[in-house]
């Protein structure tokens, strides 16, 4: 630590104003404040000292987020196996998964951090470390299958329209991961719906089992094969069924969610109002019962698809969610009723998660000003009735 | 009063003014709606183009030689009765000549007349000035107007088909469908993105002119 300090402190001055790197300044300054404290501290006023900067809070979400994506790296494999119908060891699964993830973590970093990296230096800003958590989540919400090239094409589109154009980490409008894969959702269709394309290797076709479809639980509940048996309800559980490659673990996620609340960095209001909002659409569904999926057990509906996922690391983004305590309670709730409906309604959405939450997304500032009012109104009104009384 | 030359400084200021800094789509932010609905395809863009700046010219020019006898009170009425018809005379020109076309375009045409540019340009020029310059004038906001349509119907036709003007450009080769590695981008072919291309040239232009920067 002390000669990584010691090089640093070395290198710093060519970085400074009229060093012969300063053109790099900020990308100098990105790194040497993601291994240390930033070096410059504020001077006047009255500031709350705490050592979780942005940077650390964004590590504890990484840190959140691994039980999914090592539990989801694994998947891909062992449903390619599964899928081909040979049987293989751990690590021969879990090096076939990670032969599809890392590719897709690489370029989805490269390409998000360019951008960031090269914006920063332009405008002559910090560059800002939301993208750590982003460039993690992208590649978790899409299927293995997805070509790199759109992976790219998707990731420059969320930094760039996403983000950069309502002035960076912390002023966008819209979660940038889900915008990455909305823009494949409506782009390239073809690569992130259907049967075929969520186990590795499968759209190939070739040396496929006889009877192994690829068919998600949310594409089976779609055609109406319900309802799943126990056994099937314990995988979905667990997550050993195809889907994206974060998702698909329940177990795996509410790992993830128990640091996040455990540390206070996610909302645990928004995660609980998120369920809550999607286990009361499903008992609604399950009293008017018209079809086999509205008759689908609502807590099944929490473990299926990207809900849970969505719920505690899509949801719960800082930036994109409602800010005021009651306003998270509504705009998590919403987002679970929505989410539910439209996957039980609409036939041409199997999942409704990113959605819901890109609706939401944009009803959450519209939330917030409600609850602030509301709250004025309220206190208005007791300093007249105190007036009055005097 | 000195008799001023047709293609004055003035003159020519009012025709590529509309193209760069005074673009009616780009910086008065007017004809979206149309912009967004013809631009799927360039050939339509085109025709739509050529359809708008026709009519704005002629208009302004009838406008602008009516412009002493309308009574202000009725003006917008009479405004709209010498566009209409101008519009119908566009359209069934369409219908004759370019008859796919025109079914492509389909409403959109009648839909000139509540284009704000035709009314706006009018309103705010025609009204108070001679013939030739609102000719000219006309002339400049159609072509402003036409070229944002042209460079949106350029890309999304590019990206979203592989076409232009309806001719192969990108080979089927390179598709996913063939065994290639390529496929065309749904997105662009949706209303949004439109709206999203179009905003993408108000910011390349607002970064290269920083007076249309609003403080």
């Amino acid at each position: 630590m002390k000669a990584t300090q010691n090089f640093f402190d070395k290198i710093r001055p060519d970085f400074e104003k009229g060093g012969r790197l300063h053109f790099l300044h900020s990308t100098f300054e990105a790194f040497e404040s993601l291994l240390f404290v930033p070096k410059t501290v504020t001077s006047s006023g009255c500031h709350v000292r705490d050592a979780i900067d942005l940077k650390r809070t964004m590590t504890v979400v990484i840190v959140a987020l691994m039980p999914a994506l090592l539990f989801g790296t694994w998947n891909v494999g062992f449903q390619h196996y599964l899928s081909v119908g040979r049987e293989a060891g751990f690590w021969s699964i879990f090096l076939y998964g990670l032969g599809k993830v890392l590719p897709m973590l690489a370029v989805s970093y490269i390409v998000g951090l360019g951008i960031e990296f090269a914006s920063a230096q332009i405008r002559g800003h910090e560059v800002n470390e939301g993208f750590l958590v982003s460039g993690i989540l992208i590649p978790m919400v899409m299927p293995p299958d997805v070509p790199l090239w759109m992976l790219a094409l998707a990731t420059a589109f969320a930094v760039v329209i996403g983000k950069e154009v309502f002035g960076g980490t912390g002023m966008n409008i819209f979660n940038p991961a889900l915008l990455a894969r909305a823009f494949i959702f409506f782009s390239y269709p073809s690569h992130i719906s259907g049967d075929a394309i969520w186990v590795a290797g499968l759209s190939g076709g070739t040396g496929v089992v006889d009877g192994f479809s690829g068919a998600t639980p949310l594409a089976k509940a779609m055609v109406g094969r319900l309802p799943f048996s126990a056994m099937e309800v314990e995988k979905i559980f667990w997550g050993l069924i195809p889907g994206s490659i974060g998702e698909t673990s329940t177990a795996a996620i509410l790992l993830g969610a128990a640091l996040l609340v455990f540390t206070g960095v996610g909302s645990a209001r928004i995660m609980l109002s998120v369920v809550a909002g999607g286990y009361l659409a499903g008992l609604l569904f399950n009293a008017v019962g018209a079809n086999a999926y509205m008759n689908l057990p609502a807590y099944q509906h929490l473990i299926m698809g990207g809900f849970a996922f969505g719920a505690v690391f899509m949801a719960t983004d800082p930036v994109t969610a409602a800010q005021t305590k009651s306003g998270k309670w509504i705009y998590g709730f919403l987002i679970g009723v929505m989410a539910v409906v439209i996957r039980v309604l609409n036939p041409a959405y199997p999942e409704g998660m990113m959605l819901a939450i890109l609706l939401m997304n944009a009803f959450a500032p519209l939330i917030d000003h409600c609850v602030v009012q509301a709250n004025m109104n309220r206190r208005l009104k007791r300093a007249r009735q105190a007036a009055q009384k005097v | 009063m000195e008799k001023e030359s047709l293609f004055s400084a003035k003159n020519l200021k009012l025709l590529t003014d509309p193209l760069g800094r005074s673009n009616p789509v780009t910086v008065l932010v007017l004809g979206v709606c149309s912009a967004l609905a013809v631009t799927v395809k360039l050939e339509p863009a085109v025709v739509m183009a050529i359809s708008v700046t026709v009519v704005i010219a002629v208009s302004s020019v009838v406008m602008s030689l009516l412009r002493n006898t309308i009574p202000n009170r009725i003006r917008i009425i009479v405004q709209l009765v010498v566009v209409s018809l101008l519009v119908i005379l566009v359209d069934q020109v369409l219908r004759a000549f370019a008859y796919d076309v025109s079914k492509q375009l389909s409403v959109f045409v009648g839909l000139i007349i509540t284009n704000c540019i035709v009314m706006g340009r009018i309103e705010a020029f025609a009204l108070g000035n001679k013939p030739w310059p609102s000719f000219v004038d006309g002339i400049g906001n159609g072509l402003g107007y036409g070229l944002i349509l042209v460079v949106v119907g350029f890309v999304r036709e590019l990206l979203g088909s592989g076409t232009l003007w309806g001719y192969r450009i990108i080979p089927s080769s390179f598709y996913i469908a063939n065994g290639g590695v390529y496929e065309n981008n749904g997105l662009v072919i949706l209303p949004p993105m439109a709206l999203i291309l179009l905003g993408i040239i108000i910011w390349i232009q607002r970064s290269r002119n920083k007076n249309l920067v609003e403080s």
